[in-house]
């Protein structure tokens, strides 16, 4: 299976630069792999909109939930994309639809997902497109957090990280 | 990614950054039984597995995960979970996968303690294992099936230096839809990496070469992230939903990461066989060495068994560096650095002859170990082996007239002076 390279200089950037991430395919139910990613990437600060269908017009994790990428009202720089690599086309495309309206900088697509057409037709549009890689796991991966849990992150330096100070 | 960094940088730096807090360069050892929350919301992220952190050292410390961070990288892992010792490693790798009734396959040649271990004590839990002299493709391929569990073997065995043909076991797991589990403790990744050859999970004794020094009990299991838990439901631990975390079934959840998540979150909990801080420190600052102190155990060891074979009262030497081994084919394929340092050999003077020189010695210390900077030597028959049956013990490689060294890091030529002295001294 072919891997994608991403340089640690890149995913950190998109994680730095974004701060409204519009999260295609949430799910209500607290166990789901979406349900786990929005409540993560919550608590590091970002504010994360989810889009389903079924359930659009309900709450989810203190958010309204949208039908689609087009209701959503606010710019958010990043769509990430938790539904299979089929489905993933439409919302590629309904991104670079609505990239200019919504200030949409990055497209990022889930563990797993892999649409390479619909990655060549976003990275034309001038869009940073990510496949194959969860952002919650990226996050925690060069933040260290990753690590806590036993996991190889890949990250190796002799340098000293800042820590932004915050009392709770 | 760290796959860039060579072998010797990742035995310094991997999981080991500078601790951002203090800036201290040595990683500093967590001595804390448990982690304050920022609120309650964040509590309850944490025991829903929601958020990476640390709860209690029951299931993870600081110290423990950057040990476990860089035996993931040393073994190209994904990840792993470090435990009291290899024993419990041992436990750990095989809890998910069994559930009594249920069959694992192992290696006769395996360390006498996992013999026993496997055979009498798993027993109690109604696991059973099937033990194969691996060497025997054919009668491995014949004994697995749809229930086998994992099939199980050491890189290279302790004692009798056998050395077993990973790719060839990968294969049959494989096509048995099993894990092949790996005991690397001889080898170490720096020799030979099974994950390269496909085995599913690595485990250790990190009280061996790892640490390096004989300081510190600890053991670990390594992930390779590559097996698919949900393919049979032979793996229902990895693959059902999971009462005790209100129904998560890990391997849809976690992905590649579900075999160590599940490790910490639900085996560590309810064994609790955790590894202690200071002893996750001792074998970080022994990892350092690694690659260096490998090269020289293997060094020491050749010379040490060339020794050996042109003595009179040896009657053979069981090392897979030697021409004369018939592991030495598979020692060139999956340990093309070296061998180790522990082997056997045989003396003409039987079970008296063997446990007469290990008395004779001054330099080689009589005890119960393997890896450490000093050079060992044990009479398994007397010792390790002794609750085995003499039929186990031949299987196992350690026969009333065999003597087991764990050649150490010492001047080759005195090492060698005292095996001669002891040696000439026998009747
Ligand atoms: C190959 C091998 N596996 C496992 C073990 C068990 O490890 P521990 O003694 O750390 O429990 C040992 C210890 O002698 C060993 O040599």
């Amino acid at each position: 299976m072919q891997q994608w390279v991403y340089s640690d200089a890149l995913i950190l950037g998109i994680l730095d630069r974004v701060e409204t991430i519009a999260l295609v395919g949430a799910s209500a139910k607290w166990n789901r792999p979406s349900f786990f990613a929005m409540k993560y990437l919550q608590e590091k600060g970002y504010r994360v909109i989810p889009v389903n269908p079924g359930l659009a017009g309900q709450e989810l994790l203190g958010e309204r939930v949208y039908a689609g990428l087009g209701e959503i009202p606010l710019p958010f720089g990043m769509v990430d994309i938790f539904r299979n690599a089929e489905a993933a086309g439409p919302i590629v495309d309904r991104a670079i639809a609505l990239k200019e309206s919504r200030k949409i900088e990055v497209v990022w697509m889930q563990l797993g997902v892999i649409a390479c057409a619909a990655a060549a037709r976003a990275e034309a549009a001038g869009l940073t497109v990510v496949m194959d890689r969860c952002p919650k796991i990226e996050y925690g991966r060069l933040h260290s957090e990753l690590s806590w849990g036993g996991f190889d992150s890949g990250v190796i330096t002799a340098k000293r990280r800042r820590l932004k100070v915050a009392w709770s | 990614m760290s796959r860039e960094f060579g072998f010797e940088t990742r035995s310094i730096h991997a999981g080991t950054q500078p601790e951002p807090v203090t800036g201290a360069r040595q990683t500093p050892i967590f001595q804390t039984a448990s982690y304050v929350f920022h609120d309650a919301d964040h509590a309850a992220s944490l025991f829903n597995l929601q958020t990476f952190g640390f709860v209690y050292s029951r299931l993870g410390n600081p110290t423990v995960a950057a040990l476990e961070e860089r035996l993931a990288s040393l073994e190209g892992g994904r990840g792993s979970t470090c435990v009291a010792s290899g024993h419990a490693a041992q436990l750990l790798a095989l809890f998910p996968l069994m559930e009594a009734g249920a069959e694992f396959v192992a290696s006769t040649r395996l360390y006498g303690g996992s013999i026993t271990q496997f055979g009498k004590t798993f027993k109690k839990f109604g696991w059973q294992c099937r033990f194969l002299d691996m060497d025997d493709l054919e009668a491995v391929k014949a004994a697995v099936g749809e229930d086998t569990r994992a099939l199980f073997c050491e890189s290279l065995a302790n004692p009798g230096g056998a050395v077993s043909d990973l790719e060839s076991l990968a294969r049959i797991a494989e096509g048995a839809g099993c894990p092949l589990v790996v005991d690397n403790t001889l080898a170490t990744p720096f020799l030979c990496r099974p994950f390269e050859f496909g085995a599913d999970l690595v485990v250790h004794s990190t009280t061996k070469f790892l640490t390096g020094n004989g300081t510190a009990m600890g053991g670990a299991v390594i992930d390779s992230g590559r097996f698919d838990w949900s393919k049979s439901r032979r793996f229902a631990s990895l693959s059902a939903p999971e009462p005790a975390y209100h129904g998560l079934a890990f391997q849809e959840t976690f992905g590649d990461l579900a075999f160590t998540t599940f490790s910490h979150a639900v085996t560590l909990r309810d064994l609790g066989a955790a590894q202690s801080p200071m002893n996750a420190f001792l074998t970080l600052l022994g990892l350092e060495t690694l690659p260096l102190r490998m090269e020289r155990h293997c060094r020491n060891a050749l010379a040490v068994a060339r020794f050996l074979e042109t003595h009179p009262a040896v009657a053979w030497v069981s090392y897979a560096g030697l021409p004369s081994s018939p592991y030495r084919g598979l020692a060139q394929r999956y340990l093309p650095a070296g061998a180790g340092s522990v082997f056997t050999f045989g003396l003409k003077g039987g079970y008296r002859a063997g446990a007469r020189l290990v008395e004779a010695v001054a330099l080689w210390s009589h005890l119960a170990n393997v890896g450490d900077s000093r050079s060992l030597i044990l009479h398994p028959a007397s010792t390790t082996h002794r609750q085995l049956t003499a039929a186990q013990r031949q299987a196992a490689g350690a026969g009333d007239e065999v003597v087991r060294l764990s050649v150490g890091l010492e001047t080759a030529a005195d090492l060698i002076g005292d095996l001669q002295q002891a040696l000439d001294s026998l009747p």
